[in-house]
């Protein structure tokens, strides 16, 4: 039953991906913008969360709900004031921009808080485990990957069933034509990149709670995420879950054979899916 | 007047597509603008929408200047716009792309999503069906309903007809005057001359971005159009 456990425990993995990709793939699928330093805001809003857990005694769940309205105007902000400035036919100025923050959020994030690992304390619920019979597993995997699924049907109500969602994909497919109905295609990129950054601080929540983080990791997460997101097909929450499961039970199995060959099966299976679906497993019809 | 250019040049990039349009539109009124292929109607209608930019007032709406504001601006302003192509949202389904028409500015009047499908019964049963898998004349329909649904004081329709079959192209003007009994302005852009003139009240003619010909649309004679139409002798 040895095996069973590895793929459930690359199953829940996968949640984690998942999450770290979320973000990413809801500002490409609206924006066609690839934002480069989606891994470092997520390690952003991990020590925004580690600082109210310091500085207001609470417990990081409650620190992340303070934190996420917070990483929502900072998002929206960003989108309005630097990023809807470069987004345009040419797509790379706004790589440049996301690089070059990427760069200053590492840099800044060294300057405030050191070098150090940190790490989100939750308590009692770091070791917990269930039973589920068969196999045993833990708390905190349980949770994220039921948050990952929480966020993605969450993602998708807004998608399909609200009017912001409507508007989401009005400009998504076409905006000249989106503000010929009165929508503002940049005040909508700027709700996004708000959205994006909410997804971000549950990632972010999960991440610290799970493993230690420092200012540096921010890019390898940022690889993760964009593999999750290529493997399910730009744009498809649904397949960047699966994305996510694909690399987390990769990853798992590749750390049962040999613990060094963790990260690198993750990025074999990567490879083999994309040589495999170039287009992902579940591509958006339009594109 | 409820619309009006004033000497209104627009340009893509260094390309001058108009070259001083003077247009009115009163309220209530249908106006039809036709031109070959090039003369600049479109340009003119994104001009006044918005999506081409130029200088305040060369475009005035109730007398005040918004040539120089975005679309949504303009949209909200009651100038909505059933553009070139249909231009139907994919991701959409036929009544999402209804409902977005009236997401921003739902001013009160007759239009709903009720009232569009009396106008046009195919689409209450297409209304789950994504807007684009439709046939061109229910697309073309969809558009239509699309920007009714804000309840525009100002219509602009570019050349509805386009690629569609006579019959469909019959259909598709048979609701126009129900929408103009509800006091909405209407410009109708259109290459299809008769049918152009059949639901206007005066035409313009335009040829390489000037406007060649200004005639009530009864009265209004082939030589003329013609002449018009294409600079030559009829
Ligand atoms: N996006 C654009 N960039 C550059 N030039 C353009 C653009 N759109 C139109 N033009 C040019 O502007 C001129 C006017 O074009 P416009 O589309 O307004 O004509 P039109 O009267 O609507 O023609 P049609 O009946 O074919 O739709 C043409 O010479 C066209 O080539
Ligand atoms: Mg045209």
């Amino acid at each position: 039953m040895i095996w069973l456990d590895t793929l459930v425990q690359g199953i829940l993995l996968g949640g984690l991906y998942a999450l770290f990709a979320a973000g990413l793939s809801l500002v490409f699928g609206i924006m066609r913008l690839v934002n480069l330093a989606h891994g470092d805001m997520i390690v952003f809003a991990a020590f925004a969360i580690l600082l109210i857990t310091q500085t207001l005694g609470l417990h990081p769940f409650l620190a992340a709900l303070i934190a996420a309205p917070v990483m929502f105007a900072l998002g929206w902000a960003l989108q309005r004031f630097v990023l809807n400035r470069v987004l345009g036919k040419d797509i790379l100025p706004p790589l440049l921009v996301t690089f070059g923050l990427s760069v200053a959020l590492q840099n800044g994030l060294l300057q405030g808080f050191s070098a150090d690992s940190q790490r989100l304390a939750a308590g009692p619920l770091e070791s917990a485990s269930v039973d589920l019979g068969l196999v045993t597993v833990g708390w905190m995997p349980l949770l994220t990957f039921a948050t990952a699924i929480a966020v993605i049907v969450g993602l998708n109500q807004i998608f399909y069933r609200t009017a912001l969602g409507r508007a989401f994909r009005a400009t998504s497919d076409d905006p000249v034509t989106a503000s010929l109905m009165g929508i503002a295609p940049k005040g909508v990129f700027a709700l996004a990149t708000g959205l994006a950054m909410v997804v971000v601080t549950i990632a972010a929540l999960y991440l610290g709670m799970r493993s230690n983080f420092d200012p540096s990791i921010g890019p390898a997460r940022l690889i993760y995420a964009f593999e999750a997101v290529i493997i399910g097909g730009l744009g498809s929450l649904w397949g960047t879950l699966a994305g996510g499961v694909i690399i987390g039970v990769a990853q798992t199995f590749g750390a049962a054979i040999n613990p060094e060959w963790q990260i690198l099966a993750g990025h074999l299976a990567f490879l083999v899916v994309l040589l495999l679906r170039p287009r992902g497993l579940f591509p958006r019809a339009v594109d | 007047m409820i619309l009006e250019t004033r000497a209104l040049t627009a340009a893509y990039g260094q390309f001058r597509a108009l070259f001083g349009v003077d247009i009115t539109l009163a309220a209530g009124e249908t106006v039809a603008i036709i031109g070959a292929n090039g003369a600049g109607k479109s340009t003119l209608l994104r001009s006044i929408t918005g999506v081409l930019r130029n200088a305040p007032d060369m475009v005035l709406h109730r007398g005040e200047p918004i040539g120089a504001l975005p679309p949504e601006i303009v949209m909200r302003r009651g100038i909505a716009m059933v553009p070139e192509g249909r231009k139907l949202f994919p991701s959409l389904s036929v009544e999402e792309n209804l409902l977005i028409g009236g997401q921003v500015r739902r001013a009160p009047g007759p239009w709903s999503l009720a009232a569009i499908y009396d106008l046009f019964p195919i689409l209450q049963a297409k209304r789950l069906a994504p807007g684009t898998s439709l046939s061109g004349g229910q697309q073309q329909m969809v558009a239509i309903g699309r920007a009714l649904m804000s309840n525009p004081e100002v219509l602009l329709c570019d050349e509805i007809s386009l690629g569609l079959a006579p019959v469909v192209i019959r259909d598709i003007y048979a609701a126009l005057p129900a929408i103009k009994s509800t006091g909405t302005a209407v410009i109708v852009v259109e290459q299809d001359i008769a049918r152009a003139l059949s639901v206007a009240d005066r035409v313009y003619c335009m040829m390489e971005g000037r406007v060649t010909l200004t005639a009530p649309a009864q009265g209004v004679t082939r030589a003329e159009i013609h002449q018009a139409y294409f600079g030559g002798a009829a």
